[in-house]
């Protein structure tokens, strides 16, 4: 059954609308800066908070409606909505299995049935033969893994995942997250994930939905949004350059009016004066020496500042005027003068560079 | 020693106050011991009357922990789990016995509990019921002085665990009452162990409410404290039995702490 959230918030000044559903077995990553509300919304999803306006529904069951004419509320513990957090808080007085076995038992299973099934949920996340294990004795990918099985073991309506792969190391997080794409599968529990990382977007995700001040900025498949962010805060997510203002003309053609007085050129049919952004990887620009001989003609060329470096995952990662990211692999590094300051020539394939009308909603 | 000295970073000028407080407390039953006729030891505490006041001792105390335990640990969850002023005042009223002289307690249990008492009068005059110096009326007594003792700690144990595990005990379908029972009272077990565990001791050392309230009374009312008391005070045996009886009474405590010990959750500290 599909899960269907359409709510409204408002707490102080801060004011949450959101819309989203999730079909079985489907993922939606809501991402969104610190404080845009994703807490906020699973918490509402989860039974904790009440809004001032709006449904959530598995089906056709309603679990929260307010309205006008409409006050339904059930209860956390009748809503069969199961949670992961960061923090896997297995029950530290009982044993992986019983933990497991919690939920079955919660809903009136009888001891023995409820572990058997617990055992099977312990095989299904990887944990084959770990049930009489403390959740002491056992790694923090372990109890993680405990902690998904015994969500899944209440079998839910719907799953809420928040930051669950956010204390693992990498290896773990991989697996884990694996583990959760085929149980979420598998049981065609419909998901919503909250989440601060790309790799969980595009690892795990079938629709992502970005956040950001309560409201909706961005949504679609998550390669698109992520490869062709249209908001800041997703692009800086995503490591895309994203540069937003006034198409500009003069005799040679078009450019954009970018913050910090910077101008960058762009071949576009849009008129002077509209507000535009454009967007390119890191990895596409190319630095030079300024005044470096002009290449082929498929290459948008501008001049800019160094303004600080950092260490990239190859070679370096230099920002410059505009906030411009451009990636120097170590071939170059030395070749051309990167202190900060420095002026330099970037440059970028037409091909690589997107140029559309900034979306009208952007605060 | 093999491990240096300033390993935890204590400060030398605490050494001496420390010992001195551990002399403070150790010292009077060192004391007691010294003083002890271990050649009338065995007669004195198998004598009828130190066994009566025993039995009535452990019988009464335990009782009185029962109450505790059936009626306090619902007060600790109702104040862990309360918030703003309710939580303060509760806590205040409960740790009111706690700081009261026991004597002032049972001259107040009188006046509400008494024969012209606030519900003692009604009790007498419905149902004919009289408590002051019965056994019922030292269990009172009892479960008066001890009770905080449960409560707070309890209390404290529950706040400690947060309600963080109760929240995904919800998510996964158990209502109140199953949380209650399978996830916040195992967590805070070990508070409730040590919290049951000074409520029996206080209990048993219980004096001054009892002898106000339910008065001296061999084999009714006359708790081991008590009996202590008058043995001390040379009502017909010597100060011998007093020490004798009062051996008893430290190695019955003494028992019990280290049952408690033995049983905790988790095992070795």
């Amino acid at each position: 059954m599909t899960l269907v959230v359409d709510v409204r918030v408002r707490r102080g000044v801060f004011a949450l609308d959101v819309a989203l559903s999730a079909r079985p077995g489907e993922v939606v990553a809501v991402l969104g800066p610190n404080g845009a509300g994703k807490s906020t919304l699973l918490d509402v999803v989860g039974g904790l908070l009440l809004p001032v306006d709006g449904t959530v529904r598995v089906g056709s069951r309603v679990l929260t409606s307010v309205g006008p004419s409409a006050r339904v509320h059930v209860r956390p513990d009748r809503r069969s909505v199961g949670l992961l957090g960061q923090d896997p808080l297995v029950f530290p007085h009982l044993d992986a299995r019983e933990n497991v076995a919690f939920g079955p038992r919660a809903a009136g299973t009888a001891a023995a049935p409820a572990r058997a099934a617990a055992s099977a949920w312990l095989e299904a996340v990887g944990l084959t033969g770990l049930g009489d294990r403390r959740p002491r004795s056992l790694s923090g990918g372990q109890r993680q893994r405990v902690a998904l099985a015994r969500a899944l073991a209440a079998e839910p309506a719907a799953l809420l995942l928040d930051e669950p792969f956010a204390q693992l190391d990498v290896r773990t997080a991989a697996e884990l997250r694996d583990v959760v794409r085929d149980q979420v599968r598998r049981t065609g529990t419909p998901t919503v994930l909250v989440t601060h990382s790309v790799l969980d977007a595009l690892t795990l995700a079938d629709e992502v939905v970005v956040l950001d001040h309560g409201t909706v900025v961005e949504r679609g498949r998550p390669l698109e949004v992520l490869t062709d962010p249209a908001h800041p805060f997703t692009a800086a997510l995503a490591g895309v350059n994203l540069l937003v203002g006034e198409v500009v003309r003069d005799g040679s053609g078009a450019a954009l009016a970018a913050p910090d007085g910077l101008l960058v050129p762009c071949r576009t049919d849009l008129a002077a004066g509209t507000l535009a952004q454009v967007s390119f990887p890191p990895t596409a620009v190319e630095v030079a020496a300024p005044g470096a001989a002009d290449g082929p003609d498929d290459r948008v060329v501008w001049h800019a500042h160094v303004v600080d470096l950092e260490a990239g995952t190859t070679g370096l990662r230099v920002r410059t005027t505009g906030d411009v990211l451009v990636d120097v692999p170590p071939a170059l590094v030395g070749r051309v003068d990167l202190q900060v300051g420095a002026l330099v020539r970037l440059s970028v394939p037409v091909g690589s560079m997107r140029v559309r009308r900034a979306p009208a909603a952007r605060r | 020693m093999t491990e240096p000295r300033d390993r935890h970073g204590v400060p030398r000028l605490l050494w001496a106050p420390a010992g001195l407080a551990l002399g403070l407390l150790v010292m009077p039953i060192v004391a007691l011991l010294v003083r002890a006729d271990w050649q009338s030891l065995p007669s004195d505490v198998t004598s009828a009357a130190a066994v009566s006041a025993l039995t009535l001792s452990l019988v009464t105390s335990t009782i009185a922990t029962g109450v505790c335990l059936v009626l306090g640990v619902p007060l600790a969850v109702v104040m862990a789990r309360s918030r703003g002023w309710t939580s303060d005042v509760l806590r205040a009223l409960v740790t009111l016995p706690l700081v009261l002289p026991p004597t002032v307690g049972g001259i107040a249990l009188l006046f509400l509990l008494g024969r012209r008492g606030l519900i003692g009068h009604s009790l007498d005059l419905w149902f004919g019921i009289r408590l002051p110096f019965t056994t019922t009326a030292v269990v009172i007594a009892q479960a008066f002085v001890a009770m905080p003792f449960l409560v707070l700690g309890v209390e404290g144990a529950l706040r400690t665990a947060g309600t963080r595990y109760e929240t995904v005990a919800a998510t996964l379908g158990a209502g109140r009452w199953t949380v209650l029972r399978r996830i916040t009272l195992p967590l805070v077990l070990p508070g409730l162990v040590s919290g049951t565990v000074l409520c029996f001791a206080r209990a048993l050392g219980e004096f001054g409410a009892t002898a106000l309230f339910a008065g001296n009374a061999p084999g009714v009312t006359r708790t081991m404290p008590l009996a202590i008391y008058s043995a001390f005070n040379g009502a017909g045996v010597s100060q011998g039995t007093a020490v004798a009886l009062s051996l008893l009474l430290v190695a019955a405590a003494a028992a019990v702490l280290l049952a408690a010990r033995a049983w905790r959750p988790g095992g070795a500290t």
